[in-house]
């Protein structure tokens, strides 16, 4: 192909100063591209006017209770970005969670074996209800709505029968009620910031550098410098508050720390997002949602990838069932049930996941679980009764799905999508 | 990009003296297909098709609607198994079940309907399925650099940049990418199917010139067309498919326009073409 013609440059308009860069970010919204805009204008209105109209919500011992009360929620939606992202949908997983948490319960009180058994045991029972549901998606080929419809309804009935017949089993075992009620001593958790925080720094810099010593256009420092800068005031604020002393009587019991939760979530996050950016897996999973065809022509194996999408679903299930069960220090038939499936839809359609599949990352759960955490936590302080609680949530999960769309029509009278 | 394919050039030619099966010269097909039968269900879509395509030519499929190009495209790309028949490369019969078996051999298809993926970016496309790694790691720097370097072989210069989804360009550049993306891979055999179907006519004439240039690199180039122009520009052979059946396959030279156009729509031309208008057995090869 060295034949004729001179070769052009075809890289070029890679922002090359920050304001270029801003520049491309407010044409790339304008267009459609929302990505997380919304989740994080959204969170920072409604903070702002929960503050403004119970100061009681920003105090540590309830910033505090945010976090541990999203948890579940948030980590639930980040395995559902996986098969949202394909353009499915699971409607199990609320449940799916609550089978495994009633394992953990079950394995850990009635078989007395120690917790990692009951975790490992929580964690495979998440993996072989995804190979189920998505083999049947996958492989059999029933819409996933149906399929996971039904294991709704069936899941709610194991759950049932797990803990035999709707009695509550309580949990006893320290590992797995620190998980969500105890914390991290405060030096830790600046250490975690420390590292973290250095590490994003370390993973953008020597990107930047690798890709100009290739030849390539990469971002100018001034933009990374604002990414990383961003990030750390971020966590700095979140670590700072979350250290202040939050019993009230400090002399009795002291209570202060990052919640374990916290860097469990953290951990989650950089985990999968280095799955779905940096791996050939990930890369397949937007290609099959975005277009199957294609990437079966390119020879991927798209059963194999739903599959492995549904398993990595349901084990996060999983881990928010081991989650709630240690917040509440119990499990009963309700663990899983009634609007945790639906917040957690919420939490990643509202963070910026397509419903339509092929676009969003798991960051979205983690910004749109805060959303949904929020609106919860700021509802109940206000004193409003759990109906409009749900009205509340309802509409923004509905309004989330319109941004979607309406953003998707835009992209594509404006070229981009 | 080019040294390897001109490395390619060195080796096919030393097959060409070789007597073979070819219909009017003693080159040896890269690639032939030999009583090929494919069925969906009750519908009998290809009958005993054979058809060659030969290192350094352009083959033009051509064929009215529904005459069976598509799905004889799909089965030599291993997305359509063959019922029946013999599939060869490089003269040694072969099984190709899938995408990869095909990718392995070297043959690279484009589809009419490019098989992009709008949420990628352009050079996420060009390796999708193929990507370079560093362990379990995705080494963007090096198929950011291949992309750059093979488009840049391509003469492409409407590309704002590597990184844009590919959602964001027009019929023609999604074609470049598309064709791009073919050529990315060492490729011993190239069919595009209907390249020039949405293109202008400057946008036409700059893709026709990089088919005749992907020949003579040594490249086995199927080009499907429904534009016997194109056709008559860029080929040096030609195979009509009538009905499922393949009518003839001659000479670019040896024919005319007329002559074509009658193979495609009556399955035959004077003594070319199918023995009877609904088919015989097989189809006769030009004497």
């Amino acid at each position: 192909m060295s034949t004729t013609v001179a070769p052009d440059r075809t890289t070029t308009t890679q922002p090359q100063t920050l304001s270029q860069g801003v520049r491309g970010y407010l044409e790339r919204v304008r267009g459609g591209e929302m990505g997380a805009l919304p989740a994080v204008l959204g969170l920072i209105v409604l903070c702002t006017v929960f503050t403004i109209l119970r100061p009681a919500f920003l105090t540590p011992i309830n910033i505090a209770n945010l976090f541990t009360q999203g948890a579940q929620i948030t980590v639930i939606a980040m395995g559902l970005v996986f098969v949202l992202l394909l353009g499915e949908i699971d409607l199990s997983a609320g449940f799916a969670s609550g089978v495994c948490a009633a394992v953990l319960a079950v394995t850990l009180t009635v078989h007395g074996l120690p917790w990692y058994v009951a975790v490992a045991a929580a964690l495979a029972t998440g993996m072989v209800i995804g190979l189920l549901l998505g083999t049947l998606v996958a492989k059999v080929g029933i819409p996933s709505f149906v399929v996971t419809l039904a294991a709704f309804l069936a899941f709610q009935g194991v759950v049932l029968l797990l803990v035999r017949g709707g009695t509550n089993i309580s949990i006893r075992d320290e590992v797995i009620l620190a998980i969500a009620n105890r914390n991290l001593p405060p030096a830790v958790g600046w250490l975690l910031f420390a590292v973290g925080v250095l590490g994003y720094a370390a993973v953008q810099l020597l990107r930047v550098r690798r890709r100009r010593m290739h030849g390539l256009p990469a971002d100018p420092l001034s933009l990374v410098a604002v990414r990383v800068g961003t990030v750390a005031v971020v966590a700095g604020l979140a670590v700072y508050v979350l250290n202040l002393e939050r019993s009230r009587n400090a002399l009795i019991v002291s209570l202060k720390g990052v919640p374990i939760v916290v860097p469990l979530i953290v951990l989650l996050l950089i985990l999968w997002t280095f799955v779905l950016r940096r791996t050939a897996f990930g890369r397949h999973i937007y290609a099959v949602g975005g277009n199957a065809e294609a990437a079966r022509r390119a020879g991927i194996n798209v059963d194999r990838i739903k599959i492995a999408c549904f398993v990595i679903c349901s084990t996060m299930a999983a881990v928010g069932g081991i989650v709630a069960a240690s917040r509440g220090a119990s499990v009963d038939p309700n663990t899983g049930g009634s609007n945790v499936l639906l917040y957690a839809v919420g939490a990643a359609v509202i963070g910026g996941t397509s419903l339509f599949g092929g676009k969003g990352r798991v960051l979205d759960a983690v910004l749109g679980g805060a959303v949904i955490a929020v609106i919860d936590n700021g509802m109940g302080l206000m004193g409003y009764s759990a109906g409009i609680k749900f009205v509340v949530t309802g509409a923004v999960l509905l309004l989330a799905a319109g941004v979607d769309a309406i953003s998707r029509k835009r992209a594509a009278a404006s070229g981009l999508r | 990009m080019s040294e390897t394919t001109s490395t390619d050039l060195g080796v096919t030619p030393a097959g060409r003296g070789a007597p073979g099966s070819g219909p009017s010269d003693d080159a040896r097909p890269i690639l032939e297909l030999r009583g090929v039968n494919k069925s969906f269900g009750p519908v009998h879509v290809l009958h005993d098709v054979s058809f060659a395509a030969y290192a350094g030519e352009v083959t033009a499929l051509v064929g009215d609607n529904g005459a069976g190009k598509s799905t004889l495209v799909k089965c030599i790309g291993g997305i359509h198994p063959i019922d029946s028949g013999e599939y060869l490369f490089e003269g040694k019969p072969v099984n190709v079940h899938s995408p990869r078996d095909a990718a392995a051999l070297g043959i690279e298809i484009v589809y009419q309907d490019l098989a992009l993926c709008d949420n990628l970016d352009i050079v996420q496309n060009m390796f999708l399925g193929r990507e370079r790694k560093n362990g379990i790691v995705l080494d963007e720097d090096t198929m950011e650099q291949m992309a750059a370097k093979t488009l840049q072989g391509l003469s492409v210069r409407t590309v704002k940049s590597l990184r844009q989804p590919v959602s964001s360009l027009s019929g023609g550049q999604r074609q470049t990418v598309a064709i791009a993306k073919a050529v990315l891979w060492n490729s011993k055999v190239v069919i595009l199917d209907e390249p020039t179907a949405a293109l202008g006519v400057a946008q036409t004439a700059q893709v026709l010139e990089l088919v005749r240039r992907l020949a003579d690199q040594g490249l086995a180039v199927v080009l499907i067309s429904h534009n016997m122009n194109d056709v008559f520009a860029v080929s040096d052979r030609i195979a009509a498919l009538y009905l499922g059946r393949m009518a003839a396959q001659v000479k670019a030279s040896d024919v005319t326009h007329a002559q074509v156009v009658e193979l495609i729509t009556a399955g035959r031309s004077g003594d070319l073409g199918l023995t009877n208008g609904n088919g015989g057995a097989e189809g006769k090869e030009a004497p």
